[in-house]
């Protein structure tokens, strides 16, 4: 391959192109509210009214607004149909030829949209993740063309380093120091891995990535490898995201079938290949030591780090792992430069942040907003507030490993130390809004309930502490406890933070931690009073 | 090997840097609590006895993994500590049946001791108690799961120096248990050469010689480090 051969493929792609796109939304949420049947009645429609000539329907990538779908949206009309079925799909093809459209309509100036600031998710929605060429059209692998033949390998780390781009797999670990770590480590091979084990209850930025560009984890991939001199990178996919699973193997084969991955990539001596491993879904498997354990066929349980993978990772070799939305980032920070990343963003925290929008809210959905937007201006403009006018109360981040924000912080900006600070975290993007009807001992509960269940046992803390923690929560609840039951909590939390071997255990405490500083009220008045103790 | 000085417990000591802080600790006759670790296996900092507290640093960091670094201060025992160890033990003896009264390893159980030398009287949550096995099918030796705190020294016996691989982990979270072969009654494993390794590096009376009354059960170590050592020169 080369760029002139680069530049053709693009450039006959855009020359095929009708004259109106309509994008029909084919990722796992859509489809399983019958995306599939809504594009062959859109097809159908075409042909029946004989539009043929004008008219594509493609398959996309999600386009954000999941509550409301499936998703239809035609660009160069500047409309978004919401909540499409197969009967009105039709209608939206009439509307084209002068007739009118039964399907209800999304308003694509509202905030939702024009609020949002796509930086890794620029390609989703717009091209079909299934064509290398729709890719390659939108400007795709030319990055790594310029990387392999313009820049020597740490030019790349500096250009990560400049952008300041962070871990989006939740701890926020500075991606241009760990890449240069990697390319310092002295090891006879070394390994890329992207975390794409997305375990986090609600969440599905990554999904989204995969289903919708897999192409753009597999060209940071590469980058990430000439970096850091590897020539192997493995994509570590849960299995329950098969249809990720099998659009990336789709990918990787015609990456391969063109030379974009291989032997000699672009004419150049540099070798890159790709290869995927399912995950069985357990939580754990996603912090990087179990995941390293599981690609390498062993019990996927976590290890006490030092040494950490950069230096001995898989099969003991200095390994680079980062998770999907970090790769998804590389592209756009080569293309554009570190400095433009730099300039999105806070202070320490650059560029943009996807989250999964749930809960109670009325447009929920994916979204790509720069670093820095306040939890207001999310939940209340791009979210436009609870469904049925409820009073909201809290903004839970971070999932089990996070915490719970109160409605009199929403003015706290999204930048990783400002929600620390608050007794949360940035997390992989997970974002549920809670209502004035959600009791909050519940909801640590539930957080609970999952760290029990995805607890890997190998170490005491969090094996037995977080069983433990939830018998106590589960006792307050049933209005069973006592004050001394809560101390005992407060004091398990603790413990269990402090000790605990892996990252599952030492967060596990956080709902409860956060709900507690918050609202401790809410559990004061479950308690019992104590053996003659009189509570007025 | 470079050479480096630390301080454990405010005293100068000398280390090579791919010591671990249990080791050098244990030669300057600094006594750290362990359960997990036993000489001659590789550590897996697993109970987390062990955590001890690195100057400079807010994580507590367990002692028999944790490479000696130049210029450490380390802190061995402090309330904190000493208070987190103590749950740690609260947290096993309710997990399952430790009724040391009734237990072949009464009086020689590590389980028991560490609990006597952290004042743990009484435990403040309730028993978990799952239902458990006892596998009694060897010919020679009984487990007994009630007993087991998973610490996998089992596991690592059978595999790193025996070289059987017999035991393993099943399941997740409490409802971890210690397996062998394909989870399959002892006697029925194919490679298990019935050398005993596993019964006498168990810390508790989870794996016992049969025909042990009640304290009966003393566990012989010994062969543990010189076997190790013999493994390590031939590699
Ligand atoms: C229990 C646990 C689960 C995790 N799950 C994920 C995950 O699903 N995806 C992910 O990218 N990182 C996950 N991580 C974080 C990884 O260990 C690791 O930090 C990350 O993949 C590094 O990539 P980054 O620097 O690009 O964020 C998890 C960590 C813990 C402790
Ligand atoms: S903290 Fe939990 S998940 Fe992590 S090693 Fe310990 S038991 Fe396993
Ligand atoms: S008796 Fe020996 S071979 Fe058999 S399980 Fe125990 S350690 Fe392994
Ligand atoms: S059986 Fe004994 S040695 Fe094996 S894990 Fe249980 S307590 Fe440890
Ligand atoms: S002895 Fe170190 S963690 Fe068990």
């Amino acid at each position: 391959m080369l760029l002139e051969e680069l530049t053709a493929i693009a450039e006959k792609t855009r020359s095929e192109r009708k004259e109106i796109s309509v994008r029909c939304c084919m990722s796992s949420g859509c489809i399983s509210s019958q995306a599939e049947e809504i594009k062959k009645a859109l097809e159908m429609a075409v042909t029946e009214k004989n539009l043929g000539e004008k008219v594509e329907i493609r398959q996309v990538g999600c386009m954000g607004l999941c509550g409301k779908g499936p998703i239809v949206s035609v660009e160069s009309e500047g409309l978004i149909y919401s909540d499409v079925t197969p009967e009105n799909a039709a209608s939206i093809i009439d509307a084209l030829a002068g007739g009118k459209a039964v399907a209800s309509q999304a308003d694509p100036t509202h905030p939702f949209f024009t609020r949002q600031m796509l930086v890794v998710r620029s390609n989703g929605g717009r091209i079909d993740p299934d064509k290398i060429e729709d890719y390659i059209e939108a400007g795709g692998y030319s990055a790594l063309y310029r990387v392999i033949h313009e820049y020597a390998p740490d030019q790349v780390i500096n250009e990560v380093m400049k952008s300041g781009l962070r871990g989006r797999g939740g701890a926020g670990f500075p991606s241009g120091l760990k890449w240069s770590t990697v390319a310092k480590a002295k090891g006879d091979r070394k390994y890329i891995v992207c975390n794409g084990d997305e375990g986090d209850p609600g969440a599905f930025m990554d999904r989204s990535i995969l289903e919708g560009d897999p192409h753009v984890v597999i060209e940071g991939m590469a980058i990430a490898g000439y970096a850091v001199g590897a020539s192997l990178g493995y994509i570590y996919v849960r299995a329950e995201y098969p249809l990720a699973i099998s659009r990336l193997q789709l990918a990787i084969k015609h990456a391969k079938r063109i030379g974009l991955l291989g032997d000699g990539i672009f004419d150049s001596t540099f070798n890159f290949n790709v290869e995927i491993r399912i995950g069985a879904g357990a939580f754990v498997c996603g912090e990087e030591t179990a995941l390293i354990a599981s690609i390498e066929g062993r019990r996927g349980q976590p290890r006490p780090r030092p040494p950490f993978p950069a230096e001995s990772g898989l099969w003991g070799r200095p390994t680079l792992i980062n998770n999907v939305e970090s790769l998804a980032n590389i592209v756009p920070i080569i293309n554009k430069g570190g400095e433009w990343y730099a300039s999105l963003g806070t202070e320490k925290s650059k560029g943009t942040k996807v989250f999964a929008l749930t809960g109670k809210i009325r447009n929920n959905g994916l979204i790509e907003v720069p670093m820095g937007i306040t939890i207001r201006q999310i939940v209340e403009d791009l979210g436009g507030g609870t469904p049925d006018g409820k009073k909201i109360k809290a903004v839970q981040t971070g999932g089990p490993s996070g915490g719970c924000i109160p409605v009199e912080l929403f003015d706290t900006p999204v930048d990783y130390e400002s929600l620390m600070k608050v007794g949360s975290i940035m997390g992989s993007g997970g974002m549920v809004v809670m209502d004035e009807d959600t009791n909050m001992v519940d909801v640590a509960k539930f957080y609970m309930e999952f760290c029990v269940e995805e607890s890997c046992g190998k170490c005491i803390p969090c094996r037995v502490g977080t069983v433990q923690m939830l018998n106590l929560l589960k006792m307050i609840l049933e209005r069973k406890a006592t004050i001394r039951d809560l101390e005992a909590l407060e004091e398990l939390c603790e413990m269990v933070q402090n000790t605990s071997l892996c990252g599952l255990g030492q967060t596990a405490p956080n709902p409860v931690v956060s709900t507690l500083k918050y609202f401790r009220n809410e559990y004061l008045e479950l308690l019992q009073p104590l053996p003659g103790e009189i509570i007025a | 090997m470079a050479v480096t000085t630390l301080k454990i417990d405010g005293k100068e000591v000398s280390a090579n840097e791919d010591e671990t802080i249990l080791d050098v600790a244990f030669q300057a006759g600094i006594k750290i609590p362990t359960l997990c670790h036993i000489e001659g296996l590789t550590d897996i900092g697993a109970c987390r006895m062990c955590i001890v507290e690195v100057a400079g640093s807010n994580k507590l960091q367990p002692a028999c993994t944790t490479k000696v670094k130049d210029g450490m201060e380390i802190t061995t025992q402090t309330a904190r500590l000493k208070k987190y160890r103590k749950m740690v033990l609260e947290m096993l003896f309710s997990e399952r049946n430790h009724v040391c009264a009734v237990c072949v390893s009464n009086g020689n159980c590590d389980l028991q001791t560490l609990a006597v030398e952290h004042d743990l009287t009484h435990v403040r949550m309730p028993y978990l108690y799952p239902k458990t096995e006892i596998d009694a099918s060897h010919e020679w030796f009984a487990l007994d799961q009630n007993r087991c705190v998973l610490c996998q020294r089992c596991v690592r016996v059978c595999d790193e120096i025996e070289g059987a691989h017999v035991w393993d982990v099943s399941g997740r979270g409490v409802q971890s248990r210690v397996i062998t072969g394909l989870n399959e009654p002892w006697a029925d494993s194919d490679t298990c050469t019935s050398c005993g390794k596993c019964v006498q590096v168990c810390p508790t009376g989870a794996l016992s010689n049969k025909g042990k009354a009640t304290g009966e059960m003393t566990k012989h170590r010994e062969f543990l480090p010189y076997l190790a050592q013999r493994r390590h020169d031939h590699k």
